[in-house]
């Protein structure tokens, strides 16, 4: 009889043989195959789709303070660029103002009262356009499109006794006021972007492992056993990294100032708000993420998959006004969307905390249903 | 038998459609410990996680220190000590700060006080400042018997506590339990050694999830209602799978070089063994062992099952 093993120093059979456990592994963890599924289908459908690196249709406002055919065509040729949507019709300057401020629109367009009758004398008239540049590159595009509006859009209107001779200067100027960034340095805006990118990996990747990696050692027995209760085991787990992260906002802001010179205009009030606010969610989310996923490696996926809309759908890589409405719409309840307003606003816009209270208002929410809901997961047996 | 620390009816728990834990019913009174024996995968870490509220029966309840085990799980939690079967403590911690972490989870007043006793009772204390993970088998499990202690609980869920441990450090657990039990602690212990057993006040075996026995070792001997016979001679280890294969054997163990004979009808025992009483085998009536009984009744147990 011959013996049943062959010995050889190389073995299909032995790499067959775990080939076959990593197979069976793998499909065991159907968490894991779906995640390797969904990620390059959403990386795919995001970036397909949602992001656009020439954004059209931005939010406009308008201060009209001519009602004349000229001042209607003027703004009809804007429009017509198809990077404007004129959205708002203000009333007054400081109306005008507040909407740039606050972030509802991208541009502000002024047309003087006195527009018509400087053409008409051709006394150097003039259209101002303000655009909210903390982002260059929702912007710039846009600016780019009106470089040759004034020679064309009111040839309509100057016809005639009216017509300018060919060669001659345009019938008016437009006068483009970059604001927040007149220098349109992109690190003014990436550093902000950084922070909250930053602060949402770390934060949610360090404590989606928290509770998973008690189930996986085994000690989540032990710790069930004892008198501990769902929030004080939460928070006591959390508390330490929000330390982690304060620490991380000032080292990122610091070198910001330090490296790129980012102007820190103000608002300290609302950006330390938001920046707890905002440090309390991610940590949240990140438990509330170690309460679905069973194995440490679930919870990085978890973790990745949920940094994904963060840094393409926030505004952080691409213009948020330049997406799709799906797309804003899941932007919407992405914290770091609002985080980022809170500290653009803080340091580019000098805001006040009135101003920023829709951002700081929306982390809150954020963090009130993210910690219900975890507390609510967070199971007390082993059932 | 004094008022019941434990004392729970009808406990069932199904994982996956299977029915691992069945009507069990388990009652101990006050400062009594009770062994709970039973093959593996019968349903014992079950049993004991439901007791401390770290699984929620199916159907049925009872009472654990006078508490409801559903209802008032935080309050039996707060009187209640568990030793898990797998070491559970962080092993990433010291084995002084395990036991902090224990004394703070629990409350407890004058923590280093406590910690430096339990470290210096158990033999802990030059390896106080050690990783956990890097103990060796034995010395986790006692680590993890201190931490279950530490806040003297009025009871004592043990599974497996003496797994991997040394004959020495298990006569001085025992002791130590003795001892608690005596002062009113009330103990349940899971285990598969047969010594251990019979250092219990009384016995739970349970099989496939159904409690088939219960009361002290005597009475669960006499319960079996098992007859062995004890032979004894040059060569009869030998004989043990022909005598094995006899109508009315049940079960033939060798006991270094005796072999026990069991089985429930004694006729047919004395029948199977009559072509091997000459000389020079001796063959003499013998008390069936705590072993004896359990193997017979796992045996019965799977009869019933199949
Ligand atoms: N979480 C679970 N999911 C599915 N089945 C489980 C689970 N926990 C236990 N079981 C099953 O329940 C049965 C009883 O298990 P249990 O751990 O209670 O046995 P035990 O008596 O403690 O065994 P041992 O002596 O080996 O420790 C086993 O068949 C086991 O496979
Ligand atoms: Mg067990």
């Amino acid at each position: 009889m011959s013996a049943p093993r062959r010995r050889s120093s190389f073995s299909w059979l032995r790499i067959w043989a775990v080939l076959v456990k990593e197979f069976t592994q793998l499909r065991r963890d159907k968490l894991t195959y779906a995640m390797l599924l969904a990620v390059p289908l959403v990386q795919l459908l995001l970036f397909g789709y949602a992001i656009n690196n020439d954004p059209k249709n931005l939010p406009t406002a308008v201060l009209v303070q001519e009602n004349s055919a000229m001042s209607r065509s003027v703004l009809s040729a804007i429009a017509r660029t198809g990077y404007f949507r004129i959205e708002h019709q203000a009333r007054t300057p400081a109306e005008l103002d507040r909407l740039v401020r606050d972030g509802e629109v991208q541009f502000a367009i002024t047309i003087p009262g006195d527009f018509g009758r400087r053409v008409v004398r051709g006394d150097g008239a003039q259209v101002l356009i303000e655009a909210d540049a903390a982002d260059p590159s929702a912007t710039g595009s846009a600016l780019a499109a009106l470089a040759q509006l004034p020679q064309e859009a009111l040839k309509r209107e100057l016809t005639g006794a009216l017509a300018r001779s060919p060669g001659s200067a345009p019938p008016f100027e437009l006068v483009v006021h970059r604001r927040f960034n007149p220098e349109n340095i992109t690190a003014y805006n990436i550093v902000p972007g950084l922070l909250g990118v930053i602060l949402s990996l770390t934060l949610v990747m360090m404590t989606a492992l928290g509770v998973t990696r008690e189930h996986e050692r085994g000690t989540m027995e032990s710790l069930l056993a004892t008198p501990a209760q769902p929030i004080e085991v939460m928070i006591g787990k959390l508390a330490p990294y929000v330390a982690v992260g304060a620490v991380q906002a000032m080292v990122i802001l610091g070198l910001g100032r330090l490296l790129f010179g980012v102007p820190m205009a103000g608002g300290w009030a609302g950006l330390a708000l938001g920046l707890l606010l905002f440090i309390i969610g991610s940590l949240a989310l990140g438990f509330l993420i170690s309460t679905v996923a069973r194995t440490q490696l679930q919870a990085m996926q978890m973790s990745f998959f949920y940094m994904l809309p963060s840094i393409l759908l926030s505004g952080f890589m691409f213009p948020f006004r330049g997406m799709p409405e799906w797309a804003q719409a899941i932007g919407t309840v992405i914290p770091v969307t609002h985080f980022l307003r809170v500290v653009r606003g803080a340091l580019l816009k000098g805001q006040t905390l009135a101003e920023m209270a829709p951002s700081i208002l929306a982390l809150a929410v954020f963090v009130c249903t993210v910690t219900a809901l975890a507390l609510a997961r967070y199971r007390t047996t082993l059932d | 038998m004094s008022a019941a620390a434990i004392d729970v009816q009808g406990l069932n728990k199904s994982f996956g459609g299977r029915r691992v834990v069945k009507d069990v019913a388990i009652r101990v009174g006050e400062g009594r410990i009770t062994g709970f024996l039973g093959p593996n995968g019968s349903g014992k870490t079950t049993t004991l996680r439901m007791l401390c509220g770290l699984l929620t029966p199916d159907s049925g309840g009872g009472t654990a220190l006078g508490l409801d085990i559903i209802a008032d799980a935080a309050e039996i939690k707060r009187q209640t000590g568990y030793m898990t079967q797998r070491f559970s403590l962080y092993e990433d911690l010291t084995v002084a700060e395990n036991l902090m972490f224990a004394a703070r989870v629990h409350e407890l007043d004058r923590r280093s006080e406590r910690v430096d006793a339990a470290l210096e009772q158990l033999g802990l204390a030059e390896r106080r400042a050690q990783l956990s993970g890097t103990l060796s088998g034995g010395w986790k499990q006692r680590l993890a018997l201190a931490a279950a202690t530490l806040h003297e609980p009025r009871l004592l869920l043990l599974d497996e506590p003496t797994a991997g441990v040394d004959p020495l450090a298990r006569r001085t657990f025992w002791d130590e339990i003795h001892a608690l039990a005596g002062r009113g602690l009330t103990v349940l212990v899971s285990t598969h050694y047969m010594d251990e057993a019979e250092r219990c006040h009384d016995i739970a075996y349970i099989a496939y999830g159904e409690l088939i026995a219960r009361g002290t070792a005597d009475e669960v001997i006499a319960q079996s209602q098992l007859h062995t016979w004890r032979g004894e001679g040059p060569g009869i280890d030998r004989l043990a799978r022909e005598i094995a294969g006899k109508p009315g054997v049940e079960m033939v163990a060798p006991f270094g070089l005796a072999l026990h004979i069991s089985g429930t009808d004694p006729a047919a025992l004395e029948a199977a063994i009559a072509p091997y009483r000459q000389p020079p085998l001796r063959w003499s009536p013998a008390e069936p062992t705590l072993e004896d009984v359990f193997i017979h009744l796992m045996a019965h147990a799977r009869d019933n099952f199949q």
